[in-house]
């Protein structure tokens, strides 16, 4: 079937499939890892290619902040109410992986007051607790705090490991069959009679070049989705808008600093490890992999972290990077900041009349689960399978189960 | 824009063994190692593979030797000046192809499963939790002189956590570890060349938390086991 490498077994794993349905999953981000997760559940056989590293697309490279959807709860609710979800599924069934110190939405100016009572409904409307905090009461729980702040509301943020939570689908995946293959490209899909059968790719590893036949071809590749379905002479509306990132070396708090105003540049800090992150600019490219670092932005970032807290000012900057977010919207779009955090599954059947390829995009890291169900029951659905879902309750292996794997 | 020449290791699983690859890479100030592999990538090999994810220092897939010497790609400038960089992967961990070595190996070597998440050392007021400092990047185990002539040897990396589990258990059962250190090819085994301190991306300090493990070895004062003179 495949001319590419076999792993341990040359086989499906211990845990045999209990269809004969084969899924072929292009991305290896979280969306990718979450639906072979999802997928080898319900039994599917599945394989996934990454022409890299796992995650080392969009997903690695996020900020890692676990959304309590707070962000998202006064202009974008359906995607508030799908991180508020997400958040607790996740807390359950990936235990440690998390530093659960919550968030502060901050208000440092009389206009940030204006969003105060904007954000305390939407939260309320989506489900999102909050307690609102006396400058005193934040200061002490964070005091690097910029001293001037009005008041902050706590929420339920978390800081997420970007790469190490993901890695823990992947492992699942594996552990339940799922043949999981970094370092092969997709270099087209096999398209007959009006239906994708497979993809044409390059393993990176051995040199080989081949094809690999399935029932159903998932595109799950993120901003770089765009690319993948033009290999079938199909448009998705995607739109990569990158944002720059930038890592100081200390850490300036525990948790999740939001800024308490609309979402906008330099908006947010937050620990990781020995290591804070302000967060984040936001534009719109044609090419993903073009990816530079403006200046212009890295300076925004720390005049406006430094607002949230001053000492973001004074620390030695570690690295500053980009990364391509993948919205789903118009061409028209200019920076990004317009189009919603929501995912959505696009069956081409119905789409393009196409058959065999869905592609699933949108969302962000903490939806990555939601993301992976949604497009598995589009996938169950096109194969005539009657599988539920399973992932909401299933609790994920160590990251480090993946290379033990 | 200048430009430096970079010797890429290459090595596919198709028979024809390693070799090193040349490529001239336009480089600025702040070009780091990483940039100079994804532009080659980009322009003009794609075959290439390398490892990398976060891009701040904070995951530790990027690892590679820079001229001999261990470094995480993208935090690294290359500099503007000087003549052929040698870009080779990571020592004492098999290479799967080009700069990619076997995670597995490494994880292989620990006590356990580690856990990634303990208590803040800022949480006075709140019960707050953070990540461990390690990497889990496999620059010291490259970096390491015994590792490098003794693959039994668990190694700098495997050793700096179980001192972590002495000071801060989270369920580990202190007895247990103590034990797994205390054997010749673990605590023991290490010459104390701090190397693997030097090259850590991280702030975890290897060489001083071997140091403080043996010596809560001698303290605990059994000694089943020493290295061989």
């Amino acid at each position: 079937m495949t001319t590419i490498r076999p792993q341990s077994d040359d086989g499906w794993g211990a845990a045999r499939p209990r269809h004969d349905a084969h899924v072929l999953v292009i991305g290896g981000g979280g969306t990718g890892g979450a639906l072979a997760h999802d997928l080898a559940l319900r039994g599917l056989r599945v394989t996934l290619v990454e022409r890299g590293e796992l995650t080392s697309g969009t997903t690695g490279r996020h900020h890692g902040l676990l959304h309590s959807g707070a962000r998202y709860a006064v202009n974008d609710r359906e995607s508030a109410v799908e991180c508020i979800e997400e958040n607790a599924v996740l807390r359950r069934i990936c235990p440690g992986s998390f530093e659960e110190n919550d968030g502060l939405f901050v208000a440092v100016t009389e206009q940030d007051l204006e969003y105060l009572e904007p954000l305390l409904e939407g939260c309320a409307a989506c489900g999102i607790p909050t307690q609102v905090l006396a400058p005193a009461e934040a200061l002490a729980l964070e005091p690097n705090l910029n001293p001037g702040l009005k008041v902050a509301v706590r929420v339920p943020d978390a800081t997420v490991d970007a790469m190490r939570m993901p890695l823990r689908f992947f492992a699942t995946a594996c552990r339940n069959g799922a043949r999981v293959y970094p370092f092969v490209e997709v270099t087209g899909l096999l398209v007959h009679d009006g239906a994708v059968g497979g993809a044409q790719v390059h393993d990176l590893v051995t040199g080989a070049e081949g094809g690999v036949g399935a029932d159903v071809v998932v595109n799950a590749a993120g901003p770089w989705s765009g690319r993948i379905a033009s290999m079938a002479d199909i448009e998705v509306p995607i739109r990569p808008s990158p944002g720059v990132l930038l890592a100081l070396r200390g850490r300036l708090c525990d948790m999740v600093v939001n800024r308490l105003h609309r979402s906008g540049d330099g908006d947010i800090v937050l620990p990781t490890r020995g290591l804070s992150v302000v967060g984040t600019s936001s534009w719109v490219v044609d090419d993903p992999d073009d990816l530079d670092v403006p200046e212009e932005h890295v300076r925004r970032m720390l005049e406006e972290g430094r607002k949230l807290i001053p000492a973001v000012e004074q620390a030695e900057p570690r690295a500053a990077w980009s990364a391509a977010r993948p919205l789903i919207g118009s061409r028209t779009a200019d920076t990004g900041r317009e189009l919603s955090r929501t995912f959505k599954t696009f069956d081409h059947a119905e789409e393009d009349g196409v058959e065999g390829f869905v592609t699933i995009t949108g969302g962000k890291g903490t939806t990555l689960r939601a993301m992976a169900e949604l497009c598995a029951d589009v996938v169950c659905r096109k194969l005539g399978l009657d599988e539920p879902c399973r992932t909401r309750d299933t609790v994920l292996l160590p990251h480090t189960a993946y290379y033990a794997a | 824009m200048k430009s430096r020449r970079l010797r890429v290791f290459r090595f596919k699983r198709d028979g024809r063994g390693e070799r090193f690859h040349e490529f001239d890479v336009p480089v600025g100030p702040t070009t780091t190692v990483l940039d100079a592999l994804l532009w080659i990538k980009r322009h003009r090999d794609r075959s290439l593979a390398f490892r990398h994810s976060c891009l701040h220092a904070s995951c530790g897939t990027c690892g590679v030797q820079l001229n001999g010497r261990e470094v995480l790609a993208c935090v690294t400038p290359l500099g503007e000046r000087g003549g052929a960089a040698t870009i080779e992967p990571l020592a004492n961990l098999p290479v799967l192809t080009d700069l990619v070595v076997d995670q597995a190996e490494l994880y292989a070597r620990f006590y356990d499963v580690r856990p990634l998440v303990r208590s803040s050392e800022r949480g006075a007021a709140d019960a707050f939790t953070r990540y461990e400092d390690c990497l889990e990047c496999g620059l010291c185990l490259s970096a390491c002189p015994i590792a490098g002539s003794s693959d039994a040897y668990v190694g700098p990396a495997a050793l700096a956590q179980a001192q972590r589990l002495l000071e801060e258990p989270r369920g580990a059962e202190q007895e247990e570890v103590l034990d797994w250190a205390d054997r010749p090819d673990a605590a023991w085994r290490c010459h104390a060349a701090f190397e693997c301190t030097q090259v850590c991306p991280g702030g975890v300090d290897p060489a001083a938390r071997i140091m403080a493990l043996r010596g809560a070895l001698l303290r605990r004062g059994r000694g089943r086991a020493r290295a061989p003179a």
